[in-house]
């Protein structure tokens, strides 16, 4: 610490000091605690907090799984329903990305000239500077009922009828996929990057085909790259909430959807503090459970 | 098996620029062939002409007699060593060798008898199962020598493969790989600027100049006769003195260099006839630094000259004498170590002499830059 000072100086290193902790303390720390603690309490109006009713419980926890007690089900179908339909849903459009991106990052990184490759970064951030919720609209108006595409297949005589890409969920996980295509093409785009384009040329010149390079050279070198992109895309998919308020079908529910339930309409914060405590914890299991199949440690994920 | 290598007409460009211009070779089945020039002479892109990676935009390559043209690089019968080998990272040792194998889709038993084979013959036994990162330098050159020749080439490419290496690995690497070459008894066709790799180990070498084949022949005759200027200077060292013809009789020129007369004989074009060379004519006549000699200790001495010495550099296996001309030119001088220099103090003048036949009369010409 006496060293950081030296090198740094007295006012940068005070304000590095400072930034850092207040960014871990009060950004997350605190809040997190908080919303820990909120989780086991029982949902008690503001003047009998803090009261003799004012014990750890968990009430909420057992709610998630058992449903109320005034249900008849054993379970709590309806909400484990959702959960588990969000964190599948995560999983295929985190896959779906993957796909998706590797191609363009591989095309950016290896085969694309340098001006091609300006170009191409350029295209694909600019969209992003338009907020999540307007892109999410303009989705839906791609995708609805009279919407550009259907209009576009009938008028050409491909459907006879419009498709209702709504209910089918086709424009959520379009939404889903689009949203967080950044925090994937750019983990992917760093690690294919340092792949020396000789190992290419090499693999080829020993008779390697295409698929085979990629296989066995590119991927595992890019492995680091594909496990920071897809944690980032599944947490954040997992935990997203603007895109599917606006693009899912009327009956597919997303837990976030739940989550702002119980915090907005149904004022009850510590129920929906447990559902968020429930979904992060089970996320970050996923994540280092996939880490642990693939082999991948933090420190490279992180990199 | 090994195949020969012929290119002919070979040019490739880029756009408007000419990495090659209307190369003509014949490299023989089981030969030893370097091309040698300056980085940026267009030789790594004939390199990469032959193994498939690129197309030439005028002329052919035949392998074996066969023309090339359209088959891609792994359907070629040659193997490339990169210049920076290009091992993959994440495979250990054997299966870095047995890649090509497992392309082909051979058992796994069979490729790690093969893999151990070829280790045997790059002297690296029991080395398989060692992650790449963990070999030296001059192990890694021999795994990627066991890599490339695991698909059994007919021809093999090098492209500088011992660059990253020190001095003493890479004379021993030189050995080495000459060794191995006439083990397997494949064409090696190897690129380098180093005109000391090229000499000791190829049969041949191509000096290679801005896209040009400048001269092809054995180490002897691209040292001892330069056809071109470039050549003349690029391998080893050569005093050039830019005059004009006074006189040619006998294959021997008379060159009027500022005002002093030296004779010289008349170098051979690139196929083997003296160049026409005519009074008048416009010509460099280079001496060797070991063609020169000490006029004082020399019976009747021709071609004297005298110069003002400047520094003294030892060298090893010789000292290095550089002088200035009376005209301003750097003269370099070499003689033997033993050879006694104590009287020749900086500053002082000597005059030097060289014989009509250790000289060669070129016409004028660029010259490799120093």
């Amino acid at each position: 610490m006496g060293g950081f000072f030296k090198k740094n100086g007295s006012i940068i290193s005070t304000f590095f000091l400072i930034a850092i902790t207040f960014w871990l303390i009060f950004l997350i720390l605190i809040p997190q605690l908080y919303m820990l603690d909120l989780s086991f309490r029982p949902n008690l109006p503001p003047l009998l907090r803090g009261g003799p009713d004012d014990v750890y419980t968990l009430t909420h926890y057992k709610h998630f799984v058992f449903g109320s007690e005034t249900s008849k089900d054993a379970y709590n179908y309806v909400d484990i329903g959702v959960f588990v339909d969000t964190i599948g849903t995560a999983i295929l459009v985190t896959i779906i990305n993957l796909c998706f991106c590797y191609p363009i990052a591989f095309y950016i990184a290896k085969l694309a000239t340098p001006n091609a490759t300006r170009l191409l970064i350029l295209a694909l951030i600019i969209p992003f500077w338009i907020n999540e919720l307007l892109r999410s609209f303009a989705i839906r108006i791609l995708f609805a009922g009279e919407g550009v595409i259907n209009n576009l297949l009938l008028e050409m005589g491909l459907l006879d009828a419009a498709v209702n890409f709504i209910a089918l969920d086709v424009a959520l996980y379009t939404g889903l996929t689009y949203a967080y295509i950044l925090l994937m093409i750019f983990p992917l785009y760093n690690a294919l990057e340092t792949l020396d384009t000789n190992q290419l040329e090499a693999a080829k010149d020993l008779g390697s085909s295409t698929l085979r390079t990629h296989w066995r050279i590119v991927i595992p070198h890019a492995k680091a790259g594909i496990a920071s992109g897809s944690t980032m895309v599944f947490m954040l998919t997992a935990g997203a909430l603007a895109t599917p308020v606006v693009l899912s079908s009327p009956n597919t529910f997303w837990f976030t959807q739940l989550i702002y339930q119980w915090f907005n309409m149904n004022d009850n914060w510590s129920r929906g503090s447990a559902y968020s405590i429930i979904l992060l914890v089970v996320s970050v299991a996923f994540v280092l459970l996939m880490m642990r199949i693939f082999r991948v440690t933090i420190g490279e994920v992180v990199r | 098996m090994s195949a020969d290598v012929e290119l002919q007409g070979v040019s490739i460009a880029f756009g408007d620029f000419y990495a090659a211009k209307n190369v003509n070779v014949k490299i023989e089945a089981g030969e030893f062939f370097s091309f040698l020039g300056p980085s940026g002479c267009g030789k790594t892109t004939l390199l990469r002409a032959v193994s498939g990676f690129l197309e030439p935009s005028e002329g052919k390559v035949l392998i074996g007699g066969q023309n090339m043209s359209g088959i891609g690089p792994n359907k070629r019968p040659t193997s490339l060593i990169f210049q920076n080998l290009a091992l993959f990272p994440l495979m250990s040792v054997a299966d870095n060798i047995a890649f090509s194998l497992e392309v082909r889709g051979v058992s796994k038993q069979a490729r790690r008898k093969r893999a151990d084979e070829l280790l045997d013959l790059v002297a690296l036994n029991g080395q398989g199962d060692k992650k790449v990162h963990e070999l030296s330098g001059g192990q890694k050159q021999r795994v990627a020598i066991a890599r490339a020749l695991a698909v059994e080439p007919e021809v093999l490419l090098l492209d500088e493969p011992l660059s990253a290496l020190d001095l003493k690995l890479r004379q021993k690497m030189r050995t080495e790989l000459r060794a191995i070459q006439q083990r397997v008894g494949i064409t090696f066709i190897y690129i380098t600027h180093d005109q000391g790799e090229a000499l000791t180990m190829s049969d041949r070498v191509g000096v290679m100049n801005d896209g040009q084949l400048e001269q092809v022949g054995s180490c002897y005759e691209v040292y001892q006769a330069p056809s071109t200027p470039f050549v003349a200077t690029f391998v080893g060292e050569n005093n050039a003195f830019s005059g004009k013809v006074e006189k040619v009789s006998k294959g021997i020129a008379k060159v009027n260099v500022e005002g002093t007369s030296f004779s010289g004989s008349i170098g051979k074009t690139t196929v083997g006839a003296p160049h026409p060379v005519g009074v008048g004519d416009d010509v460099i006549i280079f001496v060797r630094p070991e063609s020169l000699s000490l006029a004082k200790g020399t019976k009747a001495p021709k071609n004297k000259f005298s110069a003002d010495i400047e520094t003294i550099e030892f060298e090893g296996n010789l000292k290095n004498i550089y002088l200035k001309s009376s005209k301003n030119k750097s003269i370099r001088f070499s003689v033997p170590s033993v050879f006694d220099t104590s009287d020749l103090t900086p500053g002082s003048r000597i005059e030097l002499s060289f014989s009509a036949e250790s000289a060669i009369v070129l016409p004028s010409g660029p010259l490799a830059l120093d």
